[in-house]
């Protein structure tokens, strides 16, 4: 099965239908005698609702009903993670529900649900509704959101903190730094940043009047988790009475794992009218209210010896939760990003803390990297000023401090363990494939033009195939994540997968019918897979922390491991040999010594039609099902060298090459790897020079709540990527394999900002914030060259 | 969006006729702006009359050794047009160079000038090239036509019907883009003609203008070095999250210096 099966790259079997304008997205159902939602949202960023009048709307043409937080009788949306403070005391843990009671804490919040017979009229009703607000002042800065005298987005959040966590041995860390024979301090941002997934959330709320049953579809990463949460704590429907459906959705980045509350919305008012009802959010609801990434204000601190050996790290963090905790919010800036601040590196001291606080802005949660891009910006940028200031050079300084190859598997000072990894390979691979070391003609070259050419480098890891369930429950979730996968073999040897991770982007569609074809010796056409319906996958835990293949493929093996067992039992049977005998390969099973052999097709035919079966021993039929809880993380890793031009006269920057090598373990597909690679590093490039959402200090609002003030990057923004992986397999799941959905917009962004920074070295600069636009590079130059002035 | 009555004439006339009978009537041209304002329900038309029918708004022809533009014809159409590239080469560029292919095959001249965008490109040439914008009822020499952030010299009721550039001896143009939108947050359109240097700035103020530092400075010498040491004074220009008002100022002699390089 070379050509179809582990290390081809197939052609994606779903890019038929999205290539062809064929998919099924939420919008494209349609349910016999469905209605329309408008959700009218509160303008302001913090204000009392003193009353809301929604007699004319209820009147309006076409209305069915307007239901307001008076009318909302069921549960909150709640957290799926309970972090605990340094004092041992729980998270604070405000009730969010899907519709505001008396006050609004964001702009976007929550206010009335308008169900009409068109999403037009549902609009025009809403215009009739009369809510009087008493208008409060918001904070909206992570940084000032716990100072003395602003404004408080909860009663029981004192200084607006959620929690005062942290992680590692402070003493140890003091000591370190009482060692060193040099400190290099850093203070950094990492913006918040919209995930615009391009298809926006929608649901459909739908109530079988004959059964009783609820069905809601809607834009998921993970349907299970949404049936859930929204079943059982929302809105208390029984699982079995409750199927959820995410069909085809178009991108996720994270933003679509959280349950939100509109779906709950949707479902609830369904069975209370009656009918089907479609939200679907217009493109500035998504800025409004998809959570958001990122979000951190922190300072850092590396004691580094007089070689240049790390002694010690401290970091002090302050993450925005926005106003609401979503479903993963608390885990992100905790053990998704402080347990990562070892990152490649032998550092022997460790101390970390985090402030969650809450903001009068949308929720913020997992996006795309989720704590670790904020956890390897960080060190990257740490260690890079750590080599200008001792004069190390950039990538001896982090060779001399990379955790050794046989050193695996290394236990970090905050909590993980890693269990393989080779940074000097990667890092030795990225440096030639980028011609690090010709920079510097390069840069003579620039300078004749008039342009300032600079080279960055990060060197990171993350941690990812979330996650054992007995780990991540010691720290806090109120979930397991495992994964299930079942193979159902039909009689004449066709498959269908069911896998409950899903894919929105991600070519789960073939990568696991590879899997399948290989472990089966069937060809790639007769494997299905199947996803997105909790009526038809077994309980599972969807798609997000790079975890689909590391867990979700592990458990199709393992349930492939079941198939083939009972099937060489049934081809055993049919070729009158022991067991033992019988061997299977390629599809065919044989017997040692012997010219008998079975087809994988004739012994699933047998399974279904037993007429020759040892029917007392075996079951018939063919399908089986297995549950994978991983072991440990994967750690993914790698090299990541970023070459910018820079125009002094405009301050644009322009990414002229781009090389990413990384260790994502076995791979299955090297197309899909790739592909994965180009969009998280765009990303990532994304972050470093033009993403960035802004909301204004005093009024709260978005500023950037469209394509004319966020800026996505574009296909002229890029540059052709060098992309390579080199391997070293996970050790403790069957595949090898890590993880590849997050690394490019992991590893990315520091190695931009370094570039970035190593231009405008000669003028001076030192620091420049994400995302480093044309204005704020220009600025520096101004700063930079007014300093060297005054110098 | 609201509902709106919806009228495709196929004259120039007949829409004039249109919009004097419906008094809440608003043209549409490309849609490009309008749909999009009314999607968001922040403007109420009772009609809505398609300029799109009327073939006496549409092509390029060249007429006293200019070029004269309909209305309604597409930024694509400029830009390609080999008229517009041997006549005045710069208004193909700059027509080439706004927003995305779909915009520029749906976005008309006229659309634009009308709508006088603070960050729109075509208000730099209008301006820049001295040009005069004819409506239904008279012309009016662009000194007199851009006279604020979204206002300009039309009267209710009142139709571009075309542009009339006059051909300068020499003319560039050039912008930095808003990275999010990449219309201009600086655009400069320098002219060399007849009666002297027009230098014309949009993205930068609250409409286009005219820039006095850069003709006296263009004056002198027509050179990128002249355009360079121009200084401009950043008060009055615009201030947003995507550029101050001294990297504004900056921006436009660096701009006008680019600009008389591409003028040749
Ligand atoms: C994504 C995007 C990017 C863009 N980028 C740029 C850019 O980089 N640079 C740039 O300059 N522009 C840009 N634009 C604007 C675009 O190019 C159009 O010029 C603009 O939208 C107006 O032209 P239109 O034909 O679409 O006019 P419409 O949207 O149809 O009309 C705009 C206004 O002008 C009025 N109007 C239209 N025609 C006439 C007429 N003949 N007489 C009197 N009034 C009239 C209408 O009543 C309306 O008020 C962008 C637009 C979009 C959507």
């Amino acid at each position: 099965m070379a050509d179809s099966g582990i290390g081809a790259s197939v052609k994606r079997k779903e890019d038929f239908r999205f290539l062809t304008g064929r998919g099924t997205y939420i919008d494209d159902i349609n349910r016999p005698g469905q209605t329309c939602a408008y959700i009218l949202r509160s303008p302001h960023a913090h204000a009392d609702i003193v009353k809301i009048d929604v007699a004319k709307a209820k009147v309006a043409p076409g209305v069915i009903t307007v239901l307001t937080g008076a009318d909302y009788d069921k549960g909150g949306v709640p957290c799926g993670w309970q972090i605990h403070s340094k004092d041992g005391s729980p998270m604070i843990e405000p009730p969010h529900f899907p519709l505001c009671k008396d006050k609004v804490r964001h702009v976007g919040d929550q206010v009335a649900l308008i169900v009409a017979e068109t999403y037009a009229l549902a609009k025009d009703a809403a215009e009739l509704i009369d809510v009087t607000y008493k208008e409060q002042k918001p904070i909206v800065s992570t940084g000032d959101a716990d100072k003395p005298g602003v404004a408080q987005v909860w009663a029981a959040a004192k200084n607006n903190t959620c929690y005062d966590w942290h992680i590692g041995d402070k003493a140890a860390a003091d000591a370190a730094f009482g060692k060193a024979a040099h400190v290099t301090k850093i203070d950094l941002v990492n913006q918040r940043l919209i995930p615009n997934a391009m298809e926006p959330r929608a649901a459909i709320g739908d109530f079988d009047r004959a059964t009783g049953d609820y069905t809601l579809y809607t834009t998921s990463q993970n349907p299970h988790v949404i049936r859930l949460l929204m079943g059982a704590f929302v809105l208390q429907i029984p699982e079995s009475k409750l199927r959820v459906v995410a069909p085809d959705v178009g991108g996720g980045f994270g933003s679509k794992i959280f349950h939100y509350s509109e779906e709950a919305l949707v479902t609830w008012a369904a069975g209370k009218i009656q009918r089907p009802i479609k939200w679907t959010a217009e493109r500035s609801e998504s800025f409004m209210t998809d959570a958001h990434g990122r979000d951190h204000v922190s300072h850092a601190e590396l004691a580094l010896d007089k070689d240049g050996k790390f002694l010690g790290l401290r970091v002090s963090t302050k993450a925005n939760m926005g106003a609401y905790l979503s479903t993963f919010a608390p885990c992100v800036p905790t053990y998704l990003y402080a347990t990562l601040l070892a990152g490649v590196y032998t550092t022997p001291a460790i101390y970390a803390e985090v402030k969650a606080v809450f903001t009068h802005t949308v929720p913020v949660d997992a996006y795309r990297g989720a704590g670790r891009p904020e956890a390897t910006y960080l060190l990257e940028r740490l260690v890079e000023k750590a080599a200008r200031e001792t004069g190390i050079d950039r990538v001896e300084l982090r060779r001399k401090n990379f955790i050794p190859t046989n050193a695996f598997p290394y236990q970090t000072p905050v909590a993980l363990q890693y269990d393989s990894g080779d940074y000097f390979s990667t890092l030795d691979m990225a440096l030639k494939a980028s011609d690090w070391a010709g920079i510097e003609t390069r840069r003579a070259e620039a300078k004749k033009h008039g342009k300032l050419r600079g080279i960055g480098i990060s060197t990171y890891l993350e941690a990812c195939g979330i996650a054992p369930s007995a780990v991540v429950g010691s720290l806090g979730a109120r979930a397991g994540l495992y994964e299930t996968g079942s193979i159902r073999v039909h009689p004449t040897g066709s498959v269908t997968v069911f896998t409950g991770t899903h894919s929105h982007g991600q070519g789960h569609e073939t990568t696991f019918a590879q899997l399948v074809s290989d472990g089966l010796g069937i060809p790639i056409e007769s494997i299905e897979v199947s996803h997105g319906d909790t009526n038809k996958i077994p309980f599972g835990m969807g798609t997000y922390g790079s975890r689909s293949l590391a867990v979700g493929g592990s458990a199709i093996v393992k349930a492939m491991d079941k198939i083939v067992k009972k099937a060489t039992r049934i081809a055993a049977h049919l070729m009158e040999a022991s067991v033992a005998d019988v061997e299977f390969k390629n599809g065919t099973f044989t017997v040692a010594g012997t010219d008998k052999s079975k087809t994988f097709g004739e012994v699933a035919l047998t399974a279904y039609v037993p007429h020759n079966y040892p029917i007392t021993e075996l079951e018939p039929g063919l399908e089986e099902t297995a549950f994978y809880d991983p072991l440990n993380f994967t750690y993914p890793g790698g090299c990541h060298i970023c070459e910018v031009e820079i125009d002094p006269d405009t301050g644009v920057t322009k990414v002229v090459n781009f090389t990413a090598v990384d260790d994502v373990g076995r791979v299955i597909n090297p197309m899909i790897v790739e592909g994965q690679v180009h969009g998280g590093v765009t990303q990532g490039i994304g972050q470093a020079l033009l993403e960035a959402c802004a909301y204004d200090k005093d009024s709260g609002q978005l500023l950037t709540g469209s394509y004319m003030d966020y800026t996505m990057p574009r296909a002229d923004d890029l540059p052709n990527f060098k992309v390579a992986t080199h391997a070293t397999m996970c050790t403790h799941n069957p595949l090898g394999s890590k993880g590849v959905g997050e690394v490019g917009a992991i590893g990315s962004p520091p190695a931009v900002i370094n570039a970035v920074l190593d231009a405008l070295a000669p003028l001076g600069v030192q620091d420049i914030s994400m995302p480093a636009t044309p204005l704020k590079v220009w600025q520096a130059i101004q700063a930079g060259s007014g300093r060297m002035a005054a110098e | 969006m609201y509902d709106f009555g919806y009228h495709r004439p196929d004259t120039a006339a007949d829409a004039a006729s249109l919009l004097t009978k419906n008094g809440e009537a608003k043209v549409v041209a490309g849609g490009m702006t309008l749909i999009p304002t009314l999607k968001q329900r922040l403007a109420q038309p009772s009609d809505l009359v398609d300029l799109g029918g009327a073939a006496d708004l549409k092509g390029i022809k060249i007429e006293g050794g200019g070029i004269t533009i309909g209305a309604m014809t597409t930024h694509a159409e400029v830009a390609r047009s080999g008229d517009v590239q041997k006549t005045i080469l710069a208004l193909a560029v700059l027509a080439g160079g706004i927003g995305d292919p779909q915009v520029r095959n749906r976005g008309t001249i006229g659309g634009s000038v009308a709508n006088s965008d603070p960050g729109a490109d075509y208000p730099a040439a209008v301006l820049g090239l001295g040009a005069k914008i004819r409506t239904n009822k008279r012309e009016i020499a662009a000194d007199n036509f851009f006279k604020g952030m979204f206002e300009t010299a039309l009267q209710d009721g009142e139709i571009i019907t075309a542009i009339h550039f006059p051909k300068p001896e020499k003319a560039g143009y050039c912008k930095h883009p808003n990275p999010a939108s990449r219309y201009a947050i600086v655009g400069v359109l320098v002219a060399k003609t007849a009666s002297g240097v027009r230098v014309a700035v949009t993205g930068a103020g609250p409409c286009a203008f005219r820039s006095k530092e850069l003709e006296v400075a263009l004056g002198g010498s027509f050179s990128a070095d002249a355009a360079k040491g121009a200084k401009i004074k950043s008060d009055g220009l615009n201030n947003d999250l995507h550029a101050t008002a001294a990297y504004r100022a900056h921006l436009v002699s660096v701009m006008a210096a680019r600009a008389v390089a591409a003028a040749g």
